[in-house]
């Protein structure tokens, strides 16, 4: 078992997540985070999946979403081959931030102040889930009001650019 | 019944007209001669279009949506055509739900159309509201929801293409009732490209070399033949490279009738009920060849032990194919057309006489331990194999054999006998029982010249024995034969062999059939006796018109050979 990140291209049509999640509830595999947004190319969308599961299982994956008819491409990397990063919201009452400790913890984790208001603040944090989790526990002393992290956006390292992929496809019809 | 031909256009394009009307002479453009459905609320402005067209589309009313989508899988499986259905929103769709994914695991070409209620309406729980689109998901190769007229001609485009193109499939196309009352200008263009969609894999040369190297130094080539190959219109390209390579064939439950069953190279079929040589030397051969088959686990057996000694080659047109189930070594990706075309070219002509003949041996064990016995019985009780026996003799093997699912099904493929391609239609990889009669129809509607048997178990008949409604309405000359064992036949032999005979629920009484038939207008007859059993064939097959013939059989029979669950292929059981 291995932690992967699928990267997903796809047309914009609707109901398309929904066609690409029945592909891992289908195979009772677990979703860990997940994020869909416009890619690099007009268009077309990247979902950005990652789950922990075999190499066997992912690959097995990654061909039935290919199968999909309005899927472009799919691909499976380890966490060693992407670069990739979670973005986290901290709210904090402002009061508290005179904590003692609050600043301190802010400068440890390198976090910045996002928003500012007379009675919450708001911190951000982005970094590998780990570290977004570590500065959520240390900030439990100060008092956390609301906490939301987002899926994992992932950058591949393999150099091919997702164009040459789709002038691929042009020429395989 | 009516055939109507039509002639091909290139671009349609029509003023003003509503969506409705446009979804009609999108029909026509795609050659769609029949459709199969059932009026509704929410699909009345197509059946009000479809009421100006009588004469250019046949529209088969069925008894149940469920009969429709079967009816037109049947005609698709024979005609190699797409099926289309029509059905209204809510219940009328949540009906095509099992022939969509019957469809889908044995790769039909569908297109649906659903009725869906006003766009306004859409989420509110509306009267006949359900979200189709999301139903229908996990069962389609394709599917969309149109809210506009304007969009109704790409979505039906894309449906037709998608359907029909690459590893074919059901789609369905939800159309929102407003949008088939709106008015548009209708401009059509048959799709012919998406650039999310490779249909068929280019050939790949270097795949060709290597499978070729493979079976060039093959001492026990053995090939597997599926559905695929009648998909691609390939039997004629398999039979060159069969007899080229000179290796034995055998096929799924899907690749049935693929090859005329007296070809020299012909060794029977696979799996779990399958013939006795294929199974064993399955775990014998050295190079294992399949043609457009996937796998499925009522082939395999334990995949643990399954071909393990072999050198795996797989032609095939669905990349998610390969490997799924069996690790493969040369994966030959594309239509089996171009790939056995292409493979035949590298391959050396060569003989393995004596492979060959090592599966006549297995044969003769079978013949002589099963077969026999359930062919020319002497037991005073009928058996489904002597009936089966009967009709392929008497149709000369020309028919088109068509099962539901079950005991008789197992019986039917084994020893039904076939000289053409795509004459079996049956439900492979769902298993749906109450597939066969609407099945039957279909086919009879697809092949009108050609005589079309459905062989079909008391229980799955009582499924869908409605249609019998719609084989009287098409005057659809239908020979539907009733195996009457007054069980469910194959879950009790599971009961009999593994759950130490506790007969729990598979007692089924049934109807007086002949009445029925009657009650419907269609002649009927029962059999118990051996000595009445060939006359009342020959009648049934010489009755202008659909008959059904119930034939009382041996109540306890079991279908053997048969290879336990979790077994491996070469364990198959005789007894």
């Amino acid at each position: 078992m291995k932690r992967y990140t699928i990267s997903i291209f796809t047309e914009n049509f609707i109901g398309l997540l929904n066609r690409v999640s029945i592909i891992f509830t289908r195979r009772h595999l677990n979703i860990e985070s997940i994020t869909a947004s416009e890619s690099e190319v007009k268009d077309v969308y990247r979902y950005t999946i990652v789950l922990t599961t075999t190499e066997e299982q992912v690959l097995k994956v990654v061909r039935q979403l290919e199968k999909i008819v309005d899927v472009l491409k799919a691909f499976y990397h380890t966490d060693e081959e992407t670069i990739f990063q979670e973005i986290a919201l901290y709210k904090i009452r402002t009061s508290s931030l005179s904590q003692s400790n609050a600043e301190q913890l802010v400068r440890k984790h390198n976090a910045r102040v996002l928003s500012l208001a007379e009675d919450f603040t708001v911190l951000e944090k982005t970094g590998y889930k780990e570290d977004t989790q570590a500065f959520l526990e240390d900030l439990a002393s100060v008092g956390v009001l609301e906490f939301a992290r987002s899926g994992r956006v992932a950058i591949t390292k393999p150099m091919k650019e997702l164009a040459a992929y789709l002038g691929e496809l042009e020429h395989l019809n | 019944m009516k055939t109507i031909t039509l002639e091909k256009k290139e671009q349609l394009q029509a003023l003003n007209v509503s969506g409705a009307e446009a979804i009609v002479k999108i029909l026509l453009e795609e050659q769609v001669a029949t459709i199969f459905g059932y009026p509704g609320g929410a699909i009345m402005p197509v059946y009000d279009a479809l009421y100006g067209y009588k004469d250019k589309i046949n529209h088969v009313l069925s008894r149940h949506e469920q009969g429709a989508i079967h009816a037109a899988q049947g005609y698709a499986r024979v005609s190699g055509k797409t099926g289309v259905c029509l059905a209204t929103s809510g219940p009328g769709a949540t009906n095509l739900i099992t022939g969509l994914a019957d469809a889908l695991i044995d790769s039909t070409p569908l297109v649906c159309i659903t009725g869906q209620v006003h766009s306004s309406l859409l989420g509110t729980d509306a009267f006949q509201e359900t979200d189709v689109v999301g139903i229908s998901m996990p069962v389609t190769k394709w599917n969309c929801q149109v809210t506009k007229a304007a969009d109704i001609p790409k979505a039906l485009a894309k449906a037709f293409y998608i359907a029909a193109s690459g590893r074919p499939g059901p789609v369905l196309v939800d159309i929102t009732k407003d949008a088939q009352f709106e008015l548009f200008d209708l401009l059509y263009t048959p799709c012919t490209y998406l650039r999310s969609y490779v249909p068929t894999p280019r050939l790949d040369n270097r795949q060709i070399e290597a499978a070729a190297a493979l079976i060039n130094k093959a001492k026990k080539p053995f090939v597997l033949v599926g559905q695929g190959v009648i998909l691609a219109n390939a039997e004629q390209e398999l039979k060159t490279f069969l007899e080229k390579i000179g290796a034995p064939a055998a096929w799924t439950v899907l690749g049935l009738s693929a090859m005329p069953t007296d070809h020299f190279l012909n060794v029977g079929m696979l799996g779990m009920h399958g013939n006795y040589a294929p199974n064993v030397k399955t775990n014998e051969c050295d190079v294992l060849i399949a043609v457009g088959m996937r796998f499925d686990d009522r082939v395999t057996g334990n995949l643990d032990y399954y071909a393990k000694q072999a050198k795996v080659i797989h032609l095939e047109i669905d990349p998610s194919e390969i490997g799924k189930n069996v690790a493969t070594d040369v994966a030959v990706l594309g239509d089996a057309k171009e790939s056995l075309k292409a493979l035949t070219t590298m391959v050396e002509a060569n003989d393995h006489n004596e492979w060959v003949q090592s599966f006549r041996a297995l044969e003769k064990v079978e013949n002589d331990k099963v077969m026999q016995a359930q062919l020319y019985p002497t037991q005073e009780q009928l058996s489904m194999a002597e009936v089966v026996r009967i009709v392929s003799e008497l149709t000369h093997q020309e028919a088109i054999l068509v099962t539901d699912v079950g005991q008789h099904q197992m019986v039917a493929s084994r020893y039904f006998k076939f000289n053409n391609s795509k004459s079996n239609v049956t439900s492979g990889g769902l298993g749906t029982m109450g597939f066969a009669l609407p099945a039957a129809l279909g086919a009879q509607i697809g092949q009108p010249e050609r005589t079309v048997v459905a062989f079909i178990g008391d229980g799955g008949f009582q499924m869908t024995l409605q249609e019998l409604g719609t084989i009287k309405q098409e005057n659809a000359q239908v020979k539907i034969i009733i195996l009457n064992n007054n069980f469910l036949g194959m879950v009790r032999q599971w009961q009999e062999l593994f759950f130490d005979k506790r007969y729990s629920e598979t007692e089924i009484s049934s109807p007086d059939y002949v009445q029925l038939s009657a009650a419907y207008g269609i002649a009927g007859k029962r059999v118990a006796m051996r000595d009445n059993l060939k006359a009342a064939i020959a009648e049934m097959l010489a009755h202008d018109g659909a008959y059904l013939l119930e034939v009382m059989v041996a109540k306890e029979g079991n279908v053997f050979p048969m290879i336990p669950t979790g077994a491996s292929v070469s364990d198959i059981r005789l007894v």
